[in-house]
């Protein structure tokens, strides 16, 4: 990494703050590149301090996904914008069964947020991006005013290189195929909402922030005839498996007491008058599979410590209306539907 | 939170429904009403339809606060804050219901006006003392259950001598709803409107008790049954009233005894009594006008009373001619009946007041149930019934 540039005072990480300057494109963002992102995000390519990165792909199909995090708190139980952003990505490129490899990040920052949780925001990106093995190989920083801004959000970009012999996308969902989930849903909805501030509840519940990289490496080299993965995010199951039932014109039957939802989880959707199956996941995906790969797809879920509560909810049936239903625990039968809008609790 | 299962065992539904179906009688129909919006989405969500036999029908009432506010009363609480500058607070699912020129107070917030939900009324009195220089009013909705809160939030408020806040009240009460209904002409001449019993709201009446009922039961000859909201209290009330039907009796039984005494809530009732007084007339989205079916601020505690406070024009706004809402809220028909149903109206372009909230049996109907008329979301031709 380079050390030529000199700066007359290192930057206050202790007690600064962002301002204008730093995404004036001055020595004020030079020294915040030197001395912050460099230093966290480290490798050959960024090092190199070129406007863009450049390098190699292994053969193969190129993935390439994007997303951008807007989340307020920006820290979380279980997580933070910087990780988030990560996952988010990485999970993007993950879901087409490719390996993810690189990332860019883009920073809009608003004037007075504190440098320190820029800091943490910047270790813990460098943290969750080291453990799904991806390199954050270009960057991007901008400061608008204060007021004009929610202090950070983060934009990020990732590419990534899809196995041999591995083709995933909706297109390939079919009739009798089984519907899993990597684990328990819900959580990250509900630990973001506890924060909220005219929503004041105590919970233990974690995000379940995480990259789902390597899972979906050993699910894909286990059962490559594998045909469709998602992740679950804003809208809950219940958008995932209505867009993926309409891209494939299909039905889908799914079954409540099969689904996993953490008791808490129920509870505080319970008392918010919110359903589990509508709110957001992070960190969770859904995998569509040929019938009768799906006991061995279930059991290398399991084994993997991000499968663990993996379990079998449901199968792809005949419909030309494209209809989700599920027979719910008590013994009926309901649809699930597309989330209307932003769930918004009901009176009493 | 403990006990959410226990009231969702499902082999313990089998085994109430296997009741209902041996005993309801073959050679007859049975038509319940759930009076109340609670209910109406517990059956769908939970797929009761499903696991009762044929013969014994639920009708969807009129019990849901977002559905029968009318249009021109959430057109003041947008007026209120986009014209009067107010932080209006409101509950959660009045924000997305459209007013006229489907204006709702979301598309208001989103277009400059301070709109915030609260999940209690007290968070609204909370924002008032943080924003003393600003005017803050809680756009107060719903059945006597959330009557109390509201009373005690005015109270509080007049303690606590926070001059910015007021309430727009707009609460309504059950027992005029329901006679409304049983006085409504389809009803009254037999045989039009076939109406066997209620499935009485528990929590409403954890506030006013079983008493009001009485009436209904003595004076119409209709059985209520008040149960909880839990998917088996609703089968189990289904399972109290086809006894009921069977022995010839129309009595109030009440099946949420963990919560609901006959004389209901006596502190609960005299701060509303000592708070709010009856309003002559108040109108009904669905039902037209109802005389004596809500409430307003006593004068005592006027300066707390948003329509006071503030000049509100109302204007009247017309419901689209095509709407079956009036006649689905009084059960005399059915979502699938109305021609405007699933195409244009839907939870996310509702026409009605019945498919703007979750609690409206459209919206319920459309958003769990709308499976069982395969047909009718491919042909929208589907004869009324």
């Amino acid at each position: 990494m380079s050390n030529q540039r000199q700066f007359s005072s290192t930057l206050d990480l202790k007690n600064g703050k962002v301002e204008m300057v730093h995404g004036s494109g001055g020595k004020a963002m030079a020294q915040l590149i030197d001395e912050l992102f460099l230093p966290a995000f480290s490798n050959q390519w960024l090092d190199q301090m070129n406007d863009q990165a450049c390098f190699e792909l292994p053969a193969g199909r190129v993935v390439m996904a994007t997303d951008s995090h807007v989340i307020s708190p920006l820290f979380f139980p279980g997580g933070d914008i910087g990780a988030l952003s990560v996952h988010g990505t990485v999970n993007d490129v993950a879901m087409s069964g490719a390996v993810p490899q690189y990332l860019s990040a883009g920073f809009i920052l608003e004037e007075g947020f504190p440098l320190c949780d820029l800091q943490r925001i910047v270790h813990s990106m460098a943290a969750a991006a080291e453990e799904a093995g991806v390199a954050i190989v270009t960057g991007d920083t901008k400061v608008v005013e204060r007021g004009k801004g929610d202090g950070c959000f983060i934009s990020t970009t990732g590419v990534g290189v899809v196995p041999q012999g591995i083709s995933l996308g909706a297109d390939r969902v079919s009739v009798g195929d089984k519907i899993l989930v990597s684990g328990t849903l819900g959580d990250h909805g509900v630990a973001i909402m506890s924060l909220r501030e005219n929503l004041t509840f105590e919970t233990t519940i974690e995000s379940d922030s995480q990259s789902l990289d390597r899972l979906v490496a050993n699910m894909v080299k286990e059962v490559p005839e594998l045909h469709c993965l998602r992740d679950p995010t804003r809208g809950g199951l219940s958008a995932t498996l209505n867009e993926i039932a309409q891209q494939a014109n299909v039905g889908m039957q799914i079954y409540e007491a099969d689904i996993p939802v953490r008791s808490q989880v129920k509870a505080a959707c319970e008392f918010l008058g919110l359903d589990p199956l509508f709110v957001a996941n992070e960190g969770k995906l859904v995998a569509f599979c040929p019938a009768d790969k799906a006991d061995l797809l279930l059991k290398t879920m399991q084994e993997h410590p991000q499968g663990r509560d993996a379990a079998v909810i449901g199968e792809v049936t005949e419909d030309t209306l494209n209809f989700v239903q599920m027979q719910t625990a008590f013994g009926g039968n309901r649809m699930v539907d597309w989330i209307n809008g932003e769930q918004l609790p009901r009176i009493c | 939170m403990k006990y959410v299962d226990e009231y969702r065992d499902g082999e313990l539904a089998r085994e109430i429904a296997a009741k209902i179906r041996t005993e309801a009688d073959p050679e007859r129909d049975y038509h319940f009403m759930e009076f109340c919006g609670g209910h109406t989405h517990a059956i769908f969500r939970y797929g009761i339809p499903d696991l009762l036999p044929d013969n014994v029908k639920m009708i969807h009432g009129p019990g849901c606060p977002v559905c029968v506010l009318p249009i021109p009363r959430l057109d003041a609480a947008i007026e209120l804050a986009v014209t009067h500058g107010v932080i209006l607070c409101s509950y959660g699912d009045m924000l997305r219901v459209p007013g006229s020129r489907k204006r709702s107070l979301l598309k208001a917030k989103a277009e400059g006006a301070d709109v915030r939900m609260v999940y209690s009324c007290m968070d609204a009195l909370k924002i008032a003392q943080d924003n003393p220089e600003r005017e803050v009013v809680f756009f107060a909705i719903g059945f006597e259950t959330t009557t109390p809160p509201t009373a005690l939030v005015i109270r509080q408020a007049e303690k606590l001598n926070v001059k910015n806040f007021s309430v727009y009240c707009n609460h309504v009460l059950t027992p005029a709803a329901i006679s409304n209904i049983l006085e409504s002409p389809e009803v009254r001449e037999l045989g039009v409107l076939p109406l066997d019993g209620f499935v009485g709201p528990a929590h409403v009446s954890t506030v006013i008790g079983a008493q009001p009922y009485y009436y209904f039961a003595e004076e119409y000859q209709k059985p209520v049954v008040i149960a909880g909201f839990e998917p088996l209290d609703v089968l189990q009330a289904i399972l109290m009233l086809v006894r009921q039907i069977n022995e010839g009796r129309a009595e109030v039984e009440n099946e949420f005894s963990r919560a609901v005494t006959a004389e209901g809530n006596p502190q609960a009732k005299s701060i509303v009594a000592d708070t709010f007084e009856l309003r002559r007339s108040f109108e009904w989205r669905g039902l037209g006008v109802v005389p004596y079916s809500a409430l307003r601020i006593k004068e005592a505690f006027a300066s707390f009373d948003a329509e006071k406070r503030f000049t509100v024009d109302y204007r009247s706004a017309r419901e689209n001619k095509a709407c079956e809402c009036g006649a689905i809220l009084r059960g005399v028909k059915s979502p699938r009946d109305c021609s405007l149903f699933g195409d244009p109206c839907t939870p996310e372009n509702p026409l009605g007041s019945c498919m703007v909230s979750s609690e409206g049996a459209c919206a319920a109907y459309y958003s769990y149930g709308r499976y069982q008329e395969r047909t009718f979301a491919s042909d929208k031709t589907h004869p009324a019934a």
